[in-house]
């Protein structure tokens, strides 16, 4: 479980190459390339995070937009009154604020009710927002005039997929990976095992909001005009989950896989058919549930191990079948 | 060193346990014999946090207050549980699986003591450290489940009915053990159904019915008690 083991430094030089490269993309291709490069980085980091946390834990999450909304205002707010760093810094600090307060309030929910709270979250931070703008401000819908590009924004989102793609990388190999890895597993034999199961939780919980709020702060510029609606809308927080379950989000690059063939089908089911573009998600993500239920990675692993690797121990079984009794 | 008084523990209106009293020293082997739905299993996930105790409850580890502590901490304090069916992750190395019982702080320095006593006491474990827990048998794999709770040094430790599923060749082994990990000074409570080979290991016994203890003495006594016998033993007073 120690991080400086030799096999560390190969598969981070080659990621810092790739990264390098992709650096370079602005000079090569036109800004509706560069478009499409943002929304698949955008949603990479996403989903990435996303499964940072929910991959191992297995707790479905609809919450991501809150957290990509709450970064998307800060900037809406604070954009022209601070400097592009310093509201990265107060929108990655209100993210971690609104994390630990849903994480220590919500993690001891299990299964469904978890997935529920994350939705209704929503709905309570955009209406929260709505409230106060209304009623405080006066003004329903803010601006956002700055001074970034669309390259700005692209090498921003980048650079934050490297950090987050290392996070996760040396994360697989700590001690609180591994913990999190035994609770998603077994959670009693997690806990009589010293773990403080809350805690694990909730640290990854708000690692993962972290990224989630600093993508929505980085490309909230691209918009230029931001209201509640805009900001939280909930559509998000299901298309990460699809690319997640569609990629895998169980292996770290896994997510990665979902994200790019979904975003270039999403940009081509939201150009042809604007109006039924929800039907059409739904559609796709029934498909990968019932299809892929393993995700991309799954597949590969299955064809490539005949054996299934999971985790399950025989508490786990004899916990269920005693919770079927009861 | 483990006090327990007054445990009283009950699952919505159905009270699995009713102030249930008993104490386990320093190097003693404490065996709890029950039928299934005695509250055995009860006892052993209360005191280790993993369900709640009702008011009144005190459990005691060496002068150390474990009543309501959350699980975590209760392996902190000293006290590790061997669960029925084990617990253990079949995909994982044997290694994997005793370092995952080395996460208590209190076990991350010693780690390294701790694995070559694991390894001192079930010897088999040495040549099967890199192998995934799956591939080995219903014996080795309680070994290991067993090392795994060891691997947090714990002062006292609870094992659930550790001899279900084995052969009697394979419980004889893992009783020699339990009997060798108690010269190290640990403390042992078992819970077991196998009354006739626990006891020939045990210090003390209690008799645990419907929730409540219904009675306690040496092994020695119990072993030639007459109710014990009829309901344990298999020696049907005629």
């Amino acid at each position: 479980m120690s991080i400086l083991k030799p096999d560390f430094i190969k598969p981070v030089a080659i990621g810092a190459v790739i990264f390098a490269a992709l650096a370079f993309l602005p000079s090569l291709v036109d800004s509706y390339y560069m478009s499409l490069a943002i929304s698949v980085v955008s949603f990479a980091v996403l989903a990435t995070a996303w499964s940072m946390f929910s991959g191992p834990t297995r707790y479905i999450s609809l919450a991501t937009v809150v957290f990509f909304g709450i970064g998307a205002y800060t900037v809406a707010v604070l954009g022209e009154v601070l400097a592009f760093p310093l509201v990265l810094l107060c929108a990655g600090l209100a993210g971690t604020v609104v994390a630990l307060l849903v994480g220590f309030s919500t993690l001891r929910l299990a299964g469904v009710y978890f997935v529920i709270f994350t939705f209704g979250l929503t709905e309570l931070v955009r209406q929260v927002v709505s409230w106060y703008e209304v009623n405080v401000t006066r003004e329903m819908g803010r601006y956002v005039f700055l001074d970034i590009t669309q390259n700005d924004i692209y090498w921003q989102l980048l650079a934050l997929f490297a950090v987050l793609l290392l996070t996760g990388f040396v994360l697989g190999r700590s001690r609180l990976g591994f913990a999190l890895r035994i609770i998603g597993e077994d959670e009693t034999v997690a806990k009589h095992c010293g773990i403080d199961v809350t805690r694990v939780k909730v640290a990854l919980f708000v690692l993962s909001a972290l990224f989630m709020t600093l993508t929505g702060a980085i490309i909230a510029p691209r918009w230029t005009y931001i209201d509640p609606v805009i900001a939280f809308n909930p559509m998000l927080s299901f298309q990460v989950v699809i690319m997640a379950l569609l990629g895998g989000p169980r292996r770290l690059l896994g997510p990665l896989l979902g994200v790019i063939p979904l975003t270039l089908l999403f940009e081509v089911l939201t150009a042809s058919f604007p109006n039924h573009f929800s039907i059409l998600l739904g559609c796709v993500f029934m498909v990968i549930v019932y299809l892929l239920p393993g995700g991309v990675v799954g597949l590969y692993e299955k064809y490539r191990a005949p054996k299934k690797r999971t985790l399950s121990t025989d508490t786990e079984t004899t916990r269920k079948s005693e919770e079927k009794t009861a | 060193m483990l006090d327990i008084k007054n445990l009283s523990v009950s699952y919505g209106k159905h009270a699995a346990l009713r102030d249930v009293s008993l104490t386990v020293d320093r190097g003693e082997i404490v065996v709890m014999l029950g039928a299934n739905g005695a509250g055995k299993s009860s006892l052993l996930k209360a005191c280790a946090g993993l369900v709640a105790a009702q008011d009144g409850t005190r459990i005691n580890l060496s002068g150390a207050e474990l009543t309501d502590l959350s699980a975590h901490k209760i392996v902190e304090a000293g006290l590790a549980l061997v669960p029925e069916g084990r617990g253990i992750f079949g995909e994982l190395t044997v290694r994997e699986n005793l370092e995952l019982g080395a996460f208590a702080k209190r076990a991350r320095a010693s780690e390294k003591q701790n694995l070559d006593r694991v390894i001192g006491l079930f010897p088999k474990l040495a040549e099967r450290l890199g192998q995934a827990a799956r591939t080995m048998s219903g014996g080795e794999q309680q070994m290991v489940a067993i090392g795994r709770a060891l691997m947090s040094n714990p002062d006292i430790l609870l094992l659930d009915e550790p001899s279900l599923g084995l052969s009697p060749i394979m419980t004889g082994d893992l009783f020699k053990a339990l009997a060798a990990i108690r010269t190290t000074g640990v403390g042992v409570l078992l819970v077991e159904q196998n009354a006739h080979q626990s006891l020939a290991i045990s210090d003390r016994g209690y008799l645990i019915e419907n929730g409540a203890i219904t009675g306690q003495d040496t092994a020695r006594a119990l072993q030639s008690d007459p109710a014990v016998q009829k309901a344990f033993l298999g020696l049907g007073a005629a």
